[in-house]
């Protein structure tokens, strides 16, 4: 008799204590789903910062939805997008209709990207892009908001202001080989890989640079981006006497030009956009050749924010290598979160009013989105960084008190031995 | 300008010329169609990285071993999905169409779309009469210009040598004569893999490792074969050199057009087939053949 007391005391404690559970563990979950191409480092990033982000969300009890907590689930999807573009579209219809995700992060190639907005809006769904910066996937929302309004782009900055940082950087190196060489009259190779998104660059380049930064054109070269060879156009620059070569590479010409340019020792200095070397690999991968390259970029361990540093340093322990701009999902899950628990709800359109209102400061900047759903770039808000490979790592040399913008970590641009030796030989 | 591209077309074309040779090779003698050659190429390419980079093999142990176990798969594959079906020409394009993307899809899942490299086995660089060029690049050419040598003695000099020569020139007489032509072939197939193999060992520290990386090369030396006459170890040498230069020629002449290079290579390609369809050696070496 003493012995069923016991169990009968047992069994309601058990029961006391799931029904206690309940609650929490019965809260459905919030699906998010992570795009990007999942074999290659861009869809990686996507995938590890917005896995970083949902494990410590959860850890912390979830996403707090009206008066319930409730746990975010992601779904991996594998858009292919760099082989396939009609995968990328199957891929986004599948997260929307099969899995039923709540919610969409990532995207990278700005074609495949147009196509899968468009799902994603049929279906009302948000979505915070985090790797194509085609400003036309933004104006659409200005264009026609009701169809539109579901769009966010969160990282990079668009395509125009790369432009900009870009020629910011151009100059800044302009001028310290000035100062530094004593070169009166900077000498530019234009080197932009034959893609479509690189052409206002060039346009651009052969206006801007003599009209109004003072700078010759010594040439134009436009190098297919898969090529696996560049030593003749390297060659060629060379022979047109360039102080600086003005890149534009997204692919994997700028690996195989950077690696050439250190071998053979180019004594030019290479500045603009070169996305591969942006990567940790950029270095092995090089064999140490592709020292002194400088790229925008998006993270270095530098305290853009408070957030940035303790995020890199979490980011390299777990993944083995530095965040990339796709890891800014990292960022987009933390911006969800914090515009449903405004809204007590994931309604679609209750959550776009209250992303409207986002003013956060994640690892990358400080977040406003403007009225075209873009982030706001500038001093103050997400300005974007110059980085440059320095003794086998990634440092950040831009903003150094531009517009009084200085972050913390942040080391002076250095020029090339071989650049400095050949142009103060050459006087 | 014109001893950098002298010098620019001399590289790239010895680095082609052992590709084509390789895939004219088996083609002359089997008439195998091997798509996968440069996946092979490729293959090797990966394990020298994998040797060098992951297991910290010194390179002259890594790129050995590499060629090898390349030729081993070459071999494999010729066991397993050529040989079953080498009289069916069109089979075997396709079933090695397959191999080739099979190959591509093992290397995107086992180390994903990242773009690697492996160091060069000699650093710096030699300036010939003002023109920087890399002691590895001087290295490839000096290497493919042998192996290239070395390939012409094999086929002279051995017996083996002789046997695919005869095979080459008529299949069916050389079977009557008592020689195992499928042996032959066999030993074809191993030659060729072990020179696309080579190829990739030369030019592993100069390109950058990625599972696509086999594309390019192929469209090169498909273009060199038929420029040069399908089968034609001579035709394959000379056209591989004739498309280097005009490679070489677009990016010195035509800079901001560098990037159509190939499609440049290509029309000569054309050019050539339409004036003489049978490819620069193709006449007389199909009546040799």
């Amino acid at each position: 008799m003493k012995t069923m007391k016991w169990f009968g005391l047992v069994l309601t404690a058990m029961l006391l204590a799931l029904a206690l559970c309940l609650p929490a563990g019965a809260a459905a979950p919030i699906k998010i789903a992570v795009l990007g191409p999942m074999s290659f480092t861009q869809g990686e990033g996507h995938w590890n910062g917005a896995t970083m982000a949902a494990e410590e969300i959860n850890k912390a009890g979830g996403i707090k939805v009206g008066n319930q907590m409730r746990p975010i689930e992601l779904i991996k999807v594998d858009t292919n997008e760099f082989l396939s573009i009609p995968d990328a579209t199957n891929a986004v219809e599948l997260a929307v209709s099969r899995h039923k995700a709540d919610f969409l992060v990532g995207g990278f190639r700005t074609e495949a990207v147009l196509v899968m907005q468009d799902i994603a809006m049929d279906a009302k769904k948000v979505f915070i892009g985090c790797g194509a910066a085609h400003p036309a996937l933004c104006t659409k929302v200005t264009k026609d908001y009701d169809r539109y309004k579901y769009w966010f782009r969160l990282t990079p900055i668009n395509s125009k202001y790369l432009g900009k940082v870009d020629f910011i950087l151009l100059g800044t190196v302009a001028h310290i080989m000035k100062k530094t060489l004593g070169i009166k009259k900077i000498k530019v190779a234009v080197v932009a890989e034959k893609a479509a998104w690189a052409d206002p660059i060039v346009n651009i380049s052969k206006k801007l640079l003599p009209a109004k930064m003072g700078m010759e054109v010594v040439g134009v070269w436009r190098p297919s981006p898969v090529a696996k060879d560049c030593t003749a156009e390297l060659a060629a620059i060379q022979r047109a006497g360039a102080h600086i070569v003005f890149t534009t590479f997204s692919s994997s010409v700028g690996l195989t030009f950077a690696k050439q340019m250190g071998e053979l020792k180019v004594p030019a200095a290479a500045v603009g956009i070169n996305v591969e070397s942006q990567k940790s690999g950029f270095w092995p991968a090089t064999g140490g050749k592709g020292a002194y390259t400088e790229t925008i970029n998006t993270y270095a361990r530098v305290e853009i924010t408070p957030k940035t540093i303790p995020f890199y340093d979490k980011y390299v322990k777990l993944y083995k290598e530095a965040p990339n701009y796709t890891a800014g999902t990292y960022d987009a899950l933390y911006i969800i979160k914090n515009a449903v628990e405004r809204v007590g709800t994931i309604d679609s359109d209750k959550v776009v009013a209250s992303l409207e209102k986002t003013d956060y400061v994640d690892t990358a900047g400080r977040v406003v989105f403007d009225k075209s759903h873009d982030v706001t770039w500038g001093p103050g808000y997400v300005t974007a960084i110059g980085t440059q490979w320095q003794d086998g790592k990634i440092m950040c040399v831009w903003p150094y008190h531009w517009q009084k913008v200085f972050y913390k970590g942040t080391v002076p641009y250095k020029l090339a031995p071989w650049v400095v030796d050949y142009w103060k030989n050459k006087k | 300008m014109l001893l950098d591209i002298i010098i620019d077309g001399l590289i790239k074309g010895s680095v082609y010329a052992l590709l084509a040779i390789g895939f004219s090779l088996v083609l002359g003698v089997a008439r195998i169609i091997n798509i996968a050659h440069t996946a092979l190429y490729m293959t090797a390419a990966y394990l020298i990285y994998m040797g060098t980079k992951m297991l910290g093999l010194p390179p002259l142990i890594a790129m050995p071993a590499a060629i090898v176990l390349t030729v081993i798969l070459g071999l494999l594959i010729y066991n397993f999905f050529i040989k079953p079906i080498q009289e069916h020409e069109a089979a075997v394009l396709i079933a090695t169409i397959a191999v080739a993307m099979m190959i591509q899809e093992v290397f995107l899942m086992s180390f994903g779309g990242h773009y690697l490299g492996v160091n060069p086995l000699v650093e710096g660089y030699a300036t010939i009469l003002g023109v920087k060029v890399t002691y590895q690049h001087l290295l490839a050419l000096g290497l493919a210009l042998v192996i290239l040598v070395s390939v012409r003695l094999f086929l002279l000099r051995t017996r083996l040598g002789l046997a695919i020569r005869s095979t080459a020139q008529d299949r069916e007489v050389a079977n009557l004569m008592g020689m195992n032509v499928t042996r032959v072939a066999m030993g074809t197939m191993g030659v060729s893999v072990g020179l696309a193999a080579i190829t990739g060992a030369i030019v592993v520290p100069l390109v950058t490792v990625e599972p696509t990386m086999w594309m390019h090369p192929l469209i090169m030396m498909l273009a060199i074969v038929v420029l040069g006459g399908l089968g034609s170890i001579e035709g394959s040498f000379v056209g591989a050199y004739i498309l280097g230069f005009a490679e070489s020629l677009v990016v010195f002449l035509l800079p901001m057009g560098s990037f159509l290079k190939d499609s440049v290579a290509l029309s000569i390609m054309i050019l050539v087939l339409l004036i003489r369809p049978d490819g620069l050696f193709g006449v007389s070496f199909e009546e040799e053949r």
